[in-house]
């Protein structure tokens, strides 16, 4: 069964949570005993109805406060696909969970108050997921029982979104008129909205085409840790353990280990249940090389007719996570697949006004929740590709020297 | 050449969802190795740490698994985990640590709790806490799951906790795509959870696809046992009978297992793998349903999860 990863966006209140409550509870997702529980909850809190953000709501504080702090995932499946969502806080104070949620998204659904329309966090989250290059978005227009399923109100809020969509990178954006409350064109059609002729949530999100989110062609695979067997039947056996991040390894490929240079051919591609004849992305898989060759956790072997950048210098559009901005000066280890070297923040060109999506070339220091371009020096080179073109070997973090905190992400740029 | 049951997919250059899944966790870790000095398994002897400890001898096949396993022993164990523990440590031939809560209370480490619903549960934290102090382990790899409770649905892969063992479920650092942030300062220790992704019907699937052995006790069988608040109870040394209750011979299995005391059973005829897969998609109850730990409090995953729990 195909796996499709979504996530939740939109500004606080604009019932995210109450869409996944939803979506899990009209899918028959929820067991018996989760329901019962969140029914017991929302009678204690003296509500009329239950409550369905209380399903994705865990946390004490959540539920004391009603809003989400930290990212929840549910899964549920249907005879058609496997979800796993990612359930994302609104609140700006709690981006840096948005972007958690998001970084694995395949999807996005941005959710949208039809009373109050687009506002700055529907655009900052929006411009995330452009940024994470998430392909599709499914803007859903929430809370149309307030606006008396009005078809009016509905096209209003597709001109606003559609002109800031406009300055932002994205295919696929669809939209859909919804109540998460009632459950309007969730997973049920809307008796209240005759207007309306496209699909239900469920529906679009049963059947949108996500093809390969993996990149097949430029073959790319980043070295965990080496495998050498104390036994003596593997006495020789030295295998490179990882993850393929790109493209296609057989056997018999000619290879090149960066940033050293060495050059090998593949000699095999074991798993646990045997050799195979090639290995893609997403696999793990530990390879061999014919040649005893230098080779260590961080290095990176590529086929040789593709190869990544290798340097010193990163050009990356970055979100800035720790609370405090980063200090003059700065070390930082910067994190690309699995290599890890210190690194400065050598240069701000910009920084991004997240309504207008101008930039600030004079913007001040970079704060908590700021979206800003820089050039980036490390101590050692660096092996990567441009983000857009894969999205493992193009993003990094910056983990700060001080802390240990993560302070932020960053997608490269060429 | 066997193509490792990716044969199926290979000139699609797809994986299915459990494929998917697999290879995640074999990811996760073998960044715990790669990334910390001394870490561990934690093995309850229950399906999730069974299947983890699966993945971590895929992950470093040829080689055996590079670190040891954790039991925590309540004294309260089913014979058939024992059993079914050592055996495994046996075939696997990897160390195995025991942290004992019995030790604890005997050192007045922990105190035992008394009343009719005592339980040894919370005592684990303590001995969990000692084990991993005393043993120095900055990275402890758990078989929790993001669908089996609404607090556990909010853990990450890599789960720091501080120098007192306790999560900070309200600052958790932000976990970017795959990249996993496993710096700490000394004292501190990871917790980590490959297997978060993956539902309750994934593993059984997985149990099934890679016919990984497990406890006689997942499978139906008959037992003496005792109904209270919704579930079947072991009878066992340590379960006092209250006033009415009485002891039935049940066919029955287990949907988890943990301490014998609070490990609750449904009454089932499913005695094969197959019939397990099947009884569990069509079931309407979460498997925590029979677990009298949680049902103490709307949060009491939470609040034990932040005093270092599993
Ligand atoms: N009338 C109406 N109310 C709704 C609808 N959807 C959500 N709400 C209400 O809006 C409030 C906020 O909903 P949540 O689902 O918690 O919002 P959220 O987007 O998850 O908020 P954060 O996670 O804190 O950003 C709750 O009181 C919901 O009951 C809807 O379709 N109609
Ligand atoms: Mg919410």
């Amino acid at each position: 069964m195909e796996l499709l990863r979504f996530t939740t966006a939109g500004s606080v209140d604009d019932g995210k949570s109450t869409l996944i409550g939803r979506l899990l509870y009209d899918s028959k997702s929820i067991f018996e005993d989760q329901m019962a529980a969140v029914k017991q909850s929302s009678e204690r809190k003296g509500l009329q109805h239950i409550d369905l953000s209380l399903l994705t709501d865990g946390l004490r504080s959540e539920r004391e406060q009603g809003i989400t702090i930290d990212v929840a995932y549910r899964y549920f499946a249907t005879p058609k696909r496997k979800f796993i969502i990612a359930d994302t806080p609104g609140h700006i104070q709690y981006t840096r969970n948005m972007v958690t949620g998001a970084s694995t998204a395949n999807l996005a659904l941005v959710l949208v108050d039809a009373r109050k329309g687009v506002v700055e966090q529907t655009c900052r989250h929006s411009y995330i997921a452009s940024l994470l290059k998430i392909p599709h978005i499914i803007v859903c227009i929430n809370k149309m029982d307030l606006v008396d399923y009005s078809e009016e109100a509905f096209n209003k809020v597709v001109e606003q979104y559609e002109d800031f969509a406009a300055k932002i990178d994205v295919t696929d954006i669809r939209y859909v008129p919804i109540s998460a409350l009632e459950g309007d064109n969730v997973v049920n059609d809307s008796v209240n909205m005759p207007w309306y002729k496209g699909e239900s949530l469920l529906h679009t999100l049963e059947t949108i085409h996500i093809g390969s989110d993996e990149n097949h062609s430029d073959a790319r695979f980043p070295v965990q840790t080496v495998i050498r067997p104390h036994a003596a039947e593997y006495h020789d056996y030295r295998g490179y353990a990882g993850r393929i991040a790109g493209g296609i390894f057989k056997p018999g490929d000619k290879i090149t280990v960066l940033p050293s240079g060495l050059t090998s051919a593949i000699k095999s591609i074991d798993t646990f249940s045997g050799p195979v004849d090639e290995a893609f992305a997403p696999m793990s898989v530990s390879i061999t090389l014919e040649d005893d060759i230098d080779v260590s956790r961080g290095d990176m072997i590529v086929k040789d007719d593709s190869e990544p950048q290798v340097s010193q210098d990163i050009d990356a559009m970055i979100c800035w996570m720790g609370s405090r901005g980063p200090r003059p000066g700065a070390k930082y280890h910067l994190k690309n697949t699995t290599r890890e070297v210190m690194a400065i923040i050598k240069e701000v060109y910009y920084k991004l006004d997240i309504n207008t999506m101008e930039k600030l070339e004079n913007g001040g220091d970079i704060k908590m929740n700021e979206m800003a371009r820089v050039r980036l020096r490390t101590t050692q080179p660096v092996v990567f590709d441009e983000y857009r073109k894969n999205r493992i070997t193009g993003s990094l973090i910056l983990v700060d020297e001080a802390t240990n905190e993560t302070v932020a992400a960053g997608t490269i740029f060429l | 050449m066997d193509l490792a049951g990716f044969s199926l997919n290979m000139h699609k250059y797809y994986l299915t969802h459990l494929q998917e899944l697999e290879s995640e966790a074999i990811y996760v870790i073998r960044e715990v190795v790669a990334q910390f000095d001394r870490p561990a398994i934690l093995f309850s002897g229950g399906k999730d740490s069974i299947v983890v400890t699966h993945l971590a001898r895929k992950a470093f096949w040829p080689a055996k698994i590079p670190m040891p396993l954790i039991h925590i022993d309540t004294g309260h164990n089913f014979p058939e985990t024992m059993e079914f523990r050592d055996k495994l440590v046996a075939d696997l031939g990897v160390q195995l640590i025991v942290g004992s809560v019995q030790e604890a209370i005997d050192k007045g480490r922990a105190v035992e709790e008394s009343g009719i619903n005592a339980s040894r549960n919370e005592l684990q934290i303590v001995s969990l806490l000692d084990t991993i102090e005393n043993n120095k382990i900055d990275a402890a790899i758990g078989g929790a799951r993001r669908d089996e409770e609404k607090a556990r649905s909010k853990e990450r892969f890599f789960s720091h906790r501080d120098e007192f063992g306790q999560w900070d479920p309200k600052n958790q650092r932000p976990e970017l795509w795959n990249i996993f942030n496993g710096r700490k300062r000394m004292g501190e220790h990871f917790r980590v959870f490959p297997i978060s992704n993956w539902t309750e019907m994934d593993i059984w699937n997985y149990i099934l696809q890679e016919n990984i052995a497990i406890p006689s006790l997942y499978f139906a069988h008959n037992r003496n046992a005792v109904y209270r608040d919704g579930t079947w109870l072991p009878a066992s040394e340590f379960l006092v009978l209250r006033d009415g209750e009485t002891v039935e011979n049940k066919l029955m299995r287990f949907r988890t297992l943990g301490d014998i005391t609070i490990t609750g059973g449904i009454e089932s005829d499913a005695d094969t793998l197959e019939k397990i897969v099947a009884e569990v998609s069509a079931t309407r109850s979460t498997e925590r349903g029979n677990r009298s730990d949680d049902k103490r409090s709307d949060t009491s995953m939470e609040d034990r999860k932040k005093q270092g729990y599993f």
